[in-house]
């Protein structure tokens, strides 16, 4: 069985995802009441093995990683490859180095 | 003689015009045509709902308009959980939509309209393709270190998928990959055929996602996490970068993309079968 995080983390995790996504009024939308009450239903019982708490276990952390990676690939597009080509300028900044600011590079008017 | 010569000029001339060839506007237009699908659509709704209609399904509707497919087909989802995840989707893009953050929207696209006209069988025999090039089959034979850690890494998964189905798949680090008995593959074909079309079309999402049969089982069958599958997919990259480094804007970039690939697609299996949503045992005091 895969190591996953406890189902509490992944709870908080999944409404903080919908709450960066939705905005402040997260806690009227449908997912949060969907999410809250499928928690809700397959709360830790004491039995040792429950099939149906695994697969709930496995899905919403499935669903996690899509709401986090979703987000994290827009911001890194959105930064990186939203504005089309870069100047040569940040090209260079990119990787630490400045282009020069005279043609043929220092004492080239001698 | 001359006068030919100008006649011949004269037309060949306005062809090779370069106002003739490849006009300015047309130019333009052709520019626009081409990037109509990068150009980004305004949200042009409100309020995202659901509501179910007579045969079961869900529908999605944004405001009081129904959402359909790109097909122009009414969007319905076959349960609720589905519905709502595509709602969220549709929920969360700001000003402007972005459809390449819609995972779920376009997977449920994808099985409504079947754009390339393929039935279920098909679909096994491409998935099933995938077994015999299987990133963790095929190994290195240098460098030592990484040779080691595919081992480590990647037979343990093989092991038990060998043992879960009762197969034989093997590793090789030959070009040709290992050979895979024919028995393995009808077992495989076997276990397919269980699936329906909608989980299917996830299923060969997330195989063509992570170019791996091994990995893409193991994640439906909740033996691996979504992150493991893609740590595990990339394992040769992620060598490769603690050796020469991170890039954000090329390493992480994928790496997140692929995972909410994966995610998705197994998400979308797990929703289309009902089996996980449905059954639920029932709390007693």
């Amino acid at each position: 069985m895969a190591a996953m995080a406890p189902a509490l983390r992944v709870c908080r995790g999944i409404l903080k995802e919908l709450r960066a996504s939705i905005g402040p009024t997260y806690n009227k939308s449908l997912a949060y009441n969907y999410v809250m009450d499928q928690f809700r239903k397959n709360k830790i019982t004491g039995e040792r093995y429950c099939r149906a708490q695994q697969e709930a276990h496995h899905d919403s952390n499935t669903y996690l990683c899509l709401l986090g990676s979703t987000r994290t690939h827009l911001a890194l597009h959105k930064l990186y490859h939203a504005k089309g080509e870069c100047s040569q300028e940040s090209a260079a900044a990119m990787v630490g180095l400045r282009l020069p600011t005279q043609p043929g590079g220092k004492g080239w008017e001698k | 003689m001359f006068r030919r010569l100008v006649r011949l000029q004269g037309p060949l001339g306005n062809i090779l015009s370069p106002d003739k060839v490849c006009p300015r506007n047309q130019q333009l237009r052709c520019a626009v045509n081409y990037s109509s699908a990068l150009v980004e659509k305004r949200r042009f709704y409100k309020d995202v709902s659901i509501s179910q209609s007579e045969g079961g399904l869900y529908e999605v509707n944004l405001d009081r308009r129904k959402l359909k497919t790109p097909g122009g087909k009414l969007f319905t989802a076959p349960n609720e959980a589905m519905a709502i995840a595509v709602a969220t989707e549709w929920d969360a893009q700001k000003d402007t939509l972005k459809y390449y953050t819609m995972h779920l929207t376009t997977l449920c696209n994808t099985a409504l309209d079947n754009p390339t006209h393929r039935t279920k069988e098909q679909m096994i025999s491409a998935a099933l393709k995938f077994l015999e090039t299987d990133t963790v089959c095929y190994r290195v034979d240098e460098p030592h270190s990484l040779v080691e850690l595919q081992k480590n890494e990647w037979d343990p998964v093989l092991h038990w998928i060998e043992n879960r189905y009762n197969v034989t798949i093997g590793s090789s680090s030959n070009i040709l990959g290992p050979e895979i008995p024919k028995e393995t593959k009808d077992t495989f074909r076997q276990h397919l055929k269980s699936y329906n079309f909608w989980s299917m079309t996830g299923l060969e999402f997330v195989i063509t996602q992570l170019k791996s049969v091994v990995l893409a089982i193991g994640v439906i069958d909740r033996h691996l996490s979504v992150e493991q599958a893609v740590l595990l997919s990339r394992l040769e990259e992620e060598y490769q970068i603690k050796y020469w480094g991170n890039v954000e804007w090329a390493h992480d970039y994928e790496s997140y993309e692929l995972r909410a690939r994966t995610a998705a697609g197994a998400l979308f299996v797990h929703l289309s079968s009902e089996s996980s949503t449905v059954k639920r045992k029932l709390m007693q005091n």
